[in-house]
Formats: C-alpha cells, sequence, structure tokens
C-alpha cells in the first residue's frame, strides 16, 4: 500500500485488510514529516500482519514509485512466505467488497496476473502526446515541477533524433499502475539476473510505474487477465476521478474489488464499505456500469452542450459545435408575399411562428407575447445590444421545439452572418419581396423611392453574404418573379425539409397577396431612375395581353390540386 | 497580448495592492480571532451596511457549507450588526465609517484583509445576499469542491449572479431573521443573459435577468454585471479589480472554455429582492455610494415606485443545482 496522506483513512483499510488476515506492507512517501510518520506507524504497530518498507521519495511518474513498490513487494514476499498474490493499492483506494470475496476470486484463479498491460501502439490513453518516445527518450526533468525545461529536452532529443536503446527482449507495455500479481511472476520480476539492466533502463523512462510492472510481467507470466481489479476512472487530463458519498449506489453496483480514488472525507463511502459485510456475492466485476457518467463528464468538458454560451462555456468562432442549440427556418419575403402567412405556417408546420424577430421597434415573438421563454424581453435595445446572444438564446430557451421567424433587410440584419453561417439554420429568400409592402402603402412616391433603394441595397448585401463560401446554412433564394411563377414546388421542399407534421402534399396553400399593378409599380421606380432588379423580370401588367382579360393571379389554389 | 499590456496590467495590479495597503487605516478591529485560522481553512471575506436581519441566515447556510471562518467588514451598520457578528465565536470584525465608494465600494477594504490573512486559503467574497451555489452542493461540502479544483490545478471559480425575486410586489412579505429568503423569492429568469468578452482582462461580461428586463430595457449597457469570481485559492499578490467581477492577473479570469467545451461553475442566489430592498434603494440614493453614480439604484427607485413586479409568466421557480445545470446557466464540467 502507497500512501502519502490521509493517514487515518490508510490506517482504516490497513486494518480492514488485516482483519481478513491478509498481511500488508506500507511505504510511505519520504516526503512525509518524520513525525507524522513516526506517529502513523506507532499506531499500527499492535498489528502483526503489518510492516513497513523502506521509505522513497515518489513524485508522480517517477522511478520513485517504482523503487518502493519493489521494495515493499520483496518484504512482502521474504515475510509472509504464505501469500499466494500480491496486490498493489494505495493510500486513497477502497475495498467495495468483503475481502473473502476477492480471496476466493483470487483463489479460483491461482496461476492468473491481472495487470493491465497493452503495447503503446495499441491504445490512446497516453495524455500529453508522449507514447512511443516516453520509452526512448530520456527525461531528467519532472514534468510537474520544470514542465519547460521537460519541454525543451524532449524537443531538443526530437531535433537531433536521440534515441535510446532497448533492452534485449523487452516490449514496452503500459497499463493501470495497481495490479495484483502472483507470487511467481513477481519475485522473477525482482529475482532476476538481468533486473539491473531493467532497473537502468527504466529508471530515465517517462512514467515508469505505469511500465515497468506491466512491461515485464510479459516476460514472465503464464497468464494474464490484461485489467486491473481497481476500479479507477480518468479524466480528460490523465487525472482520477475522485468518488464522493453519492456515489455510493454507484460503487455497489460496479461489483469491483477496490476502487480509487475516494475522497478522504467520504465519511458514508467509508463506513459503508468498511463496515459489516454484506449479503455472499460472486458476481464477475463489472466497471463498465459506471464508465456511462465519466464518460459524459468528459464530453461535457471537451465538447459541451451545442448552441451553449454560458459563464464557463463562451467559445471561439468555429469552435462552437453547433452555433445554435436546434434546427430553425429563416423566412424573408414569404410575409410579405403571402396574406397571414405566419398564420398558414404554424398551423401547417406545427412549429413556433414569429414574426420579424429584429424588427426595428421590437421582437415580433409568435402570438404577439413580449416576453417568451426564459423570460426573453421583444424589447429593441436589450436584443440590439447583443443580437447573437437573443438568437442564441431564444433556439437555446425553446429546444425540442421548432423555431421559425421572418427575417428582412427592414431589419436588424447584424445577424444575418451568423445564422448564414450556422448548420441548423434552414434560410429561404424571396428576393425583391420587401417591395411589396411599399407598393401596397399610401406613402409619397418620393419616399417609397428612397426607400427601396435603400431596402435594396441591404439586401444585395445580405445576398453576397449568403453566397459566401463558408456559408453552412441551408440556404434557397429565389427573385420574385421565379418564386410566382411556380410557389408550390418550394414551398413544398421547405416544409418537407421542416418536416413536423403532415407528409402528405400540401392541401392548402397561403393566399398570395393582390399583385396587380405591382409591375406598373416596379415600371414607376424605374422610371424616376430608381432600378428594382433584385425581384427578377416583372412585365408591366396587365401581363398577358392575349387571353383572358381578367387579372389571373390573386390566389394560386390552382396548382395545389395534385 | 503584447508586452506593453501585460506590463501595464501589471501596474495596475500593484496600483490597487498598493491602495488596498493604504486603505488598510480604514479598518478598525472590532474582534480579531484570526488566530484560529488552521492553513487548510476555507475563508469567507464579506461587506456588510445594515443587513443584520440576513446575518443569521448567511452565516449557518455558509458555516453549513463548511467555512471555517468569516472576515467581516461592518461598514457603519446601525442596526446591531455589529454587536452581532462581534458575538460569533467565527466571525472576526472590523469596522470603518469611511466611504463605501472611495474604497472603490468595499473591493479595497477585502484586497487588503485577504492578502493578510487569505494567502493560500481558499477564499470565497460574497455579499450578505448572495448564496453560493456549486456543482453537487447537495452532497458534497465546499471542501470535496475545493479538493478538486486543487487536484486539477485550478485557481479561481466561476458563480454568476442569478437575481432572485418574489411573485408579486417586492414588498408584499415582510422576510424575518433566519428565514431562507428564497421561501420569499424563489422566482428567476432562466434564459436573457448575453455576454461579451472583455478584451482587456480577459473576462466574460454577462448582463441580462430581471434587472437588465424591468429596470433597463432602454439603456441596457448600463445593466448591471452577473459575471463573478468568488471563489479563489489565494496568493497575496493577486487583486480584485472590480467588485468580484473580475481579477488580476488575468489568467485568474479564464474560468471559461474556449474551444467549446464546459468548465465548472457555479451559481451566487442574489437575493436582494425582498422587502428590504425597497427602503435600501431610498436609502442608497440617499448616500450615492454606489457603482456608476449609484445610476443602478435610481433606476431601481423610479422603477420600484412605479411597479415592484419582477414576476412575469416565463419565470421559473427555483428548485435545486441539478435544475440550473440543465438550464445551462451553471456547469458540472468535468466533475462527476
Amino acid at each position: 500500500m502507497l500512501i502519502h496522506t490521509a493517514f487515518g483513512r490508510a490506517e482504516q483499510v490497513a486494518r480492514h485488510w488485516t482483519r481478513a488476515s491478509c498481511p500488508v506492507v506500507i511505504h510511505a512517501d519520504s516526503a512525509v514529516p518524520q513525525k507524522v510518520y513516526d506517529d502513523f506507524a506507532a499506531a499500527l504497530s499492535d498489528d502483526p500482519l503489518i510492516r513497513f518498507s523502506r521509505r522513497h521519495r515518489c513524485d508522480w511518474g517517477t522511478w520513485g514509485l517504482v523503487a518502493a513498490t519493489q521494495d515493499a513487494a520483496e518484504l512482502m514476499l521474504a515475510d509472509f512466505p504464505s501469500v499466494r498474490h500480491v496486490y498493489l493499492t494505495s493510500g486513497s483506494c477502497l475495498p467495495l467488497r468483503p475481502v473473502e470475496e476477492l480471496v476466493a476470486y483470487l483463489a479460483e484463479r491461482p496461476r492468473t496476473d491481472f495487470i493491465e498491460s497493452a503495447t503503446t501502439a495499441e491504445v490512446p490513453w497516453t495524455v500529453g502526446g508522449l507514447d512511443e518516445e516516453r520509452f526512448t527518450m530520456r527525461f531528467p526533468f519532472s514534468w510537474r515541477n520544470s514542465r519547460s525545461l521537460f519541454d525543451m529536452s524532449v524537443a531538443i532529443q526530437r531535433r537531433l533524433n536521440i534515441r535510446r536503446r532497448i533492452p534485449e527482449g523487452i516490449v514496452p507495455h503500459m497499463g493501470s499502475q495497481w495490479w495484483c500479481l502472483t507470487r511467481q511472476t513477481l519475485s522473477a520480476i525482482l529475482q532476476d539476473p538481468k533486473r539491473p539492466i531493467h532497473d537502468r533502463y527504466f529508471r530515465s523512462v517517462w512514467i515508469p510505474d505505469e511500465s515497468y510492472f506491466q512491461t515485464l510481467a510479459r516476460l514472465y507470466s503464464t497468464n494474464i487477465e490484461s485489467r486491473s481489479l481497481t476500479l479507477s476512472k480518468f479524466d480528460f487530463q490523465g487525472k482520477p476521478h475522485i468518488f464522493y458519498d453519492d456515489h455510493l449506489q454507484l460503487l455497489r453496483r460496479s461489483d469491483c474489488f477496490v476502487a480509487r480514488k475516494i475522497w478522504p472525507h467520504a465519511e458514508r463511502l467509508y463506513a459503508a464499505f468498511l463496515g459489516e459485510a454484506a449479503a455472499k456475492n460472486r458476481a464477475e466485476p463489472t466497471p463498465g456500469k459506471i464508465d456511462r457518467i465519466f464518460a459524459r463528464a468528459v464530453e461535457r468538458r471537451t465538447r459541451g452542450r451545442p448552441g451553449l454560451y454560458m459563464q464557463s462555456r463562451f467559445p471561439n468562432r468555429g469552435w462552437e459545435n453547433g452555433v445554435t442549440a436546434g434546427k430553425y427556418s429563416v423566412f424573408q419575403g414569404f410575409a410579405e408575399l403571402f396574406e397571414d402567412f405566419e398564420t398558414w405556417l404554424a398551423r401547417t408546420t406545427g412549429a413556433q411562428v414569429h414574426g420579424h424577430l429584429f424588427a426595428p421597434e421590437r421582437a415580433e415573438f409568435a402570438g404577439g407575447q413580449t416576453l417568451i421563454s426564459g423570460a426573453l424581453s421583444d424589447n429593441a435595445r436589450l436584443r440590439d445590444a447583443n443580437p447573437r446572444a437573443f438568437l442564441t438564446n431564444l433556439i437555446w430557451n425553446t429546444r425540442g421545439e421548432r423555431q421559425c421567424f421572418q427575417f428582412g433587410p427592414a431589419d436588424n440584419v447584424r445577424i444575418n452572418w451568423l445564422i448564414a453561417r450556422d448548420p441548423n439554420a434552414q434560410i429561404s429568400v424571396i428576393s425583391g419581396a420587401w417591395a411589396v409592402p411599399l407598393f401596397r402603402s399610401n406613402a409619397d412616391f418620393a419616399l417609397l423611392r428612397r426607400e427601396a433603394a435603400a431596402l435594396q441595397k441591404i439586401e444585395a448585401k445580405m445576398l453576397d453574404e449568403l453566397r459566401s463560401p463558408d456559408v453552412k446554412a441551408r440556404i434557397r433564394t429565389w427573385s420574385m418573379a421565379e418564386f410566382i411563377e411556380a410557389p408550390m414546388e418550394p414551398l413544398q421542399v421547405i416544409l418537407d425539409e421542416i418536416g413536423q407534421k403532415s407528409q402528405r402534399r400540401l392541401a392548402e396553400p397561403p393566399r398570395m397577396t393582390d399583385l396587380t399593378g405591382f409591375g406598373q409599380f416596379l415600371q414607376n421606380l424605374k422610371n424616376e431612375g430608381m432600378h428594382p432588379y433584385l425581384m427578377g423580370d416583372f412585365p408591366v401588367d396587365p401581363a398577358p395581353r392575349h387571353g383572358t382579360p381578367q387579372p389571373k393571379k390573386p390566389y394560386l389554389v390552382k396548382k395545389s390540386a395534385g | 497580448m503584447g508586452l506593453w499590456q501585460s506590463y501595464r496590467l501589471r501596474l495596475q495590479r500593484r496600483r490597487w495592492r498598493v491602495r488596498a495597503f493604504r486603505k488598510r487605516r480604514d479598518l478598525h478591529t472590532v474582534a480579531n480571532r484570526t488566530g484560529q485560522i488552521r492553513p487548510s481553512d476555507i475563508l469567507l471575506f464579506s461587506t456588510a451596511r445594515n443587513e443584520g436581519v440576513r446575518l443569521p441566515y448567511f452565516l449557518n447556510y455558509y458555516r453549513d457549507m463548511g467555512v471555517n471562518h468569516f472576515l467581516m467588514v461592518d461598514n457603519d451598520s446601525t442596526d446591531g450588526s455589529r454587536d452581532y457578528l462581534a458575538a460569533q465565536p467565527d466571525v472576526s470584525l472590523w469596522h470603518t465609517a469611511k466611504s463605501y465608494k472611495r474604497a472603490r465600494f468595499g473591493v479595497d477594504w477585502l484586497n487588503w484583509l485577504q492578502m493578510k490573512y487569505g494567502h493560500g486559503h481558499w477564499c470565497l467574497v460574497v455579499d450578505p445576499d448572495e448564496l453560493f451555489l456549486y456543482p453537487f452542493c447537495d452532497t458534497r461540502p465546499l471542501r470535496a469542491l475545493t479538493d478538486w479544483l486543487d487536484a486539477s490545478s485550478i485557481k479561481s471559480f466561476s458563480a454568476m449572479l442569478l437575481d432572485m425575486y418574489p411573485k408579486g410586489r417586492i414588498d408584499a412579505e415582510p422576510y424575518r431573521p433566519g428565514q431562507d429568503p428564497l421561501e420569499i423569492a424563489p422566482w428567476f429568469d432562466a434564459g436573457n443573459y448575453s455576454i461579451s468578452r472583455n478584451p482587456r482582462f480577459g473576462n466574460l461580461w454577462i448582463q441580462g435577468g430581471p434587472r437588465a428586463r424591468v429596470f433597463f430595457p432602454n439603456t441596457p449597457e448600463r445593466a448591471p454585471a452577473l459575471n463573478k469570481i468568488p471563489l479563489v485559492k489565494w496568493d497575496r499578490r493577486y487583486a480584485y479589480v472590480s467588485s468580484t467581477h473580475m481579477l488580476l492577473p488575468r489568467g485568474l479570469n479564464l474560468v471559461y472554455d474556449e474551444w467549446g467545451g464546459e468548465k465548472a461553475s457555479g451559481v451566487l442566489l442574489h437575493t436582494k429582492f425582498l422587502d428590504t430592498f425597497t427602503a435600501k434603494a431610498e436609502e442608497e440614493l440617499e448616500r450615492r455610494q454606489h457603482y456608476g453614480a449609484s445610476k443602478e439604484y435610481i433606476a431601481y427607485a423610479e422603477g420600484v415606485r412605479e411597479n415592484p413586479e419582477l414576476w412575469c409568466k416565463w419565470s421559473e421557480r427555483y428548485i435545486n443545482w441539478r435544475q440550473l445545470e440543465i438550464l445551462g446557466l451553471m456547469s458540472k464540467g468535468n466533475w462527476a
């Protein structure tokens, strides 16, 4: 048992082992003050099954840990001849099942060595980028205390292509440092005539405690089970997860024999597992049962929740892992071209349909609400102080419900680029449709002309943005003339993509605004020197001279039959 | 960031520390029990003025959490809270009648106390109306968090301010000493916070919530900052710059992940909006001792007189930290 802190807990666990007549050899880090160590040793002196081995300095990832283990193991094998398996634990390990069950389990497998051991090429465990190199370089500097020197020495060795020779017969393996080896294997490793060679080699390997026994066991063992009997979970930095009181049920369900690391103040865990034995249990350890929760923690720390912006997640551009939290649709020009488009869209798709969310006066939330999910306000100044946050908040707050909103050149268009590079956005644009409200309004023509010029300029710029190569949204654009020719097909495609309700063909199309005189209106603009081009080619009506004298297109019901 | 700016920030940090050192003369010891502080203790620093009614609940809340010692500055209270605090066995108390404003809203005083007593300790800096929440706070004591932060080499921990309010008028239900303020004010805004990065100090700047919605709809840029970093493994070279919103050196402000992941974070439940608030807003208005020429309080006083109702149909009722985690207001990060 290797310890360096929390001596009270170490004493508790050591006595737990000896109570089941398992001898314990304790190694305490030589950094522990002599006084503390003496008190600790004195407290355990009444127990005949406990020994203390020679103390080494055990810095993380250094040879000291291996040397300590070697000495302790030698002492164990020499002093307790009846020992068949030696289990390496630490002071923060906690036996989860009665020791008798572990003893019985090992007795059934008298020749098996439980040691996680894999070649570097085959496992992705390594953190810090060194895998094979940890066996072919020298590491004279501490990674913890003098990181820059460590990095520099690695860089120099890489540059000069310095490689150490690996001693003959050795194939580097790595794995968890917490093993359980048989007397046979362990003594073969410790009594090997070539041990000085091995020791010299591993002394300057990086993190030898995860490779010394793991490599050498391969030389002598007849039967390796490449897994650790100690349950140990690692986070994304390769640091062990710590178990607390609230993990009690989780640890029970794992059926593992020993777990680490336990928080020293986890009173309930120590009380529960070192207390009375539970009912007999011969189950195989199944650490997989608790993998999920820890895998999720790693996922949360490295990828996070898509579309969430908060105090501890504020991704740089391009690293959002989802600019927004869910899919949404942006309609430009539809509400202008169709009467009551929003109501129709809400009825057809079942989505939440807003008006112009970025309108100059206020955010036109669905149903005329002034506040919406998450207490998001419709106030235009609050919104425009950070339009990006407004949109990402809205999508985050309503996750699970598809959002649709109207957009156009008269709105705050600063948000256009964010939407364009968001894969969750579906953008449909009928260009030039902003002219319809102007056409129907009753304002002075000079004013309309100025307005039209301004809107056209803005929309042209928006369309340019939508054509940029970096765009990620699903974008469709039509000129108004093009759209009016065959409105049903594009609508059907858009709705299919939203795909919430009816898979059937569109039964009821939206009603198009009466466009009689629109061509003339455009012509008037042209005559005034303002050239409207975004809506495409509109004939001055009455369009078709031949045929029926009646204007043909107030409704488009005709095409819907299909 | 260039060397030049880095140098300037270093100078600025020095200035705040010198200032804190000068302001130590503002403070007069009432009860100094700092001798009790053991090397591993978790310390809490706070400034209070006429918060007597809140103190019993405040002290017990943090004692239960695992705070070992309280270091408090009493800014000339007249409600007897000085005697109350001085009588607590785990409180060290200083008194000052000097200007809160000229001590940069108490920051100088607390910087000084932290410099002197906080070195090497985990220090929590909160106001008496702030209740700290962190992931697993219902099952793990604060020391579990600080041990984990130590093991992960994390030096500062973020906890955003979350304004809590009652349903109905703010002054409808009187708050009794010792009462859980969340019984009266359990509501909050879940999703209307806007965040931007402060390029100079590297911290995030968060605004929003009911205060922006109700009191600052037309001047959102003036809405109070909600980002806070209240828990820091203190070193005497550190300094808070403005309240606990940001610190120097800048590295301590990097409590957020920039590459898509989530770091662990908590929340400060801000229980300012109790019946005590109306009186407080009026008083602060007269004293003009608060940030930004007390604009915040002017706005409050006006807003409150008109219609002190912060609740709306989209308000969320507080249940526990897991709820706040799911809503995306805080995160477990890598802690499981």
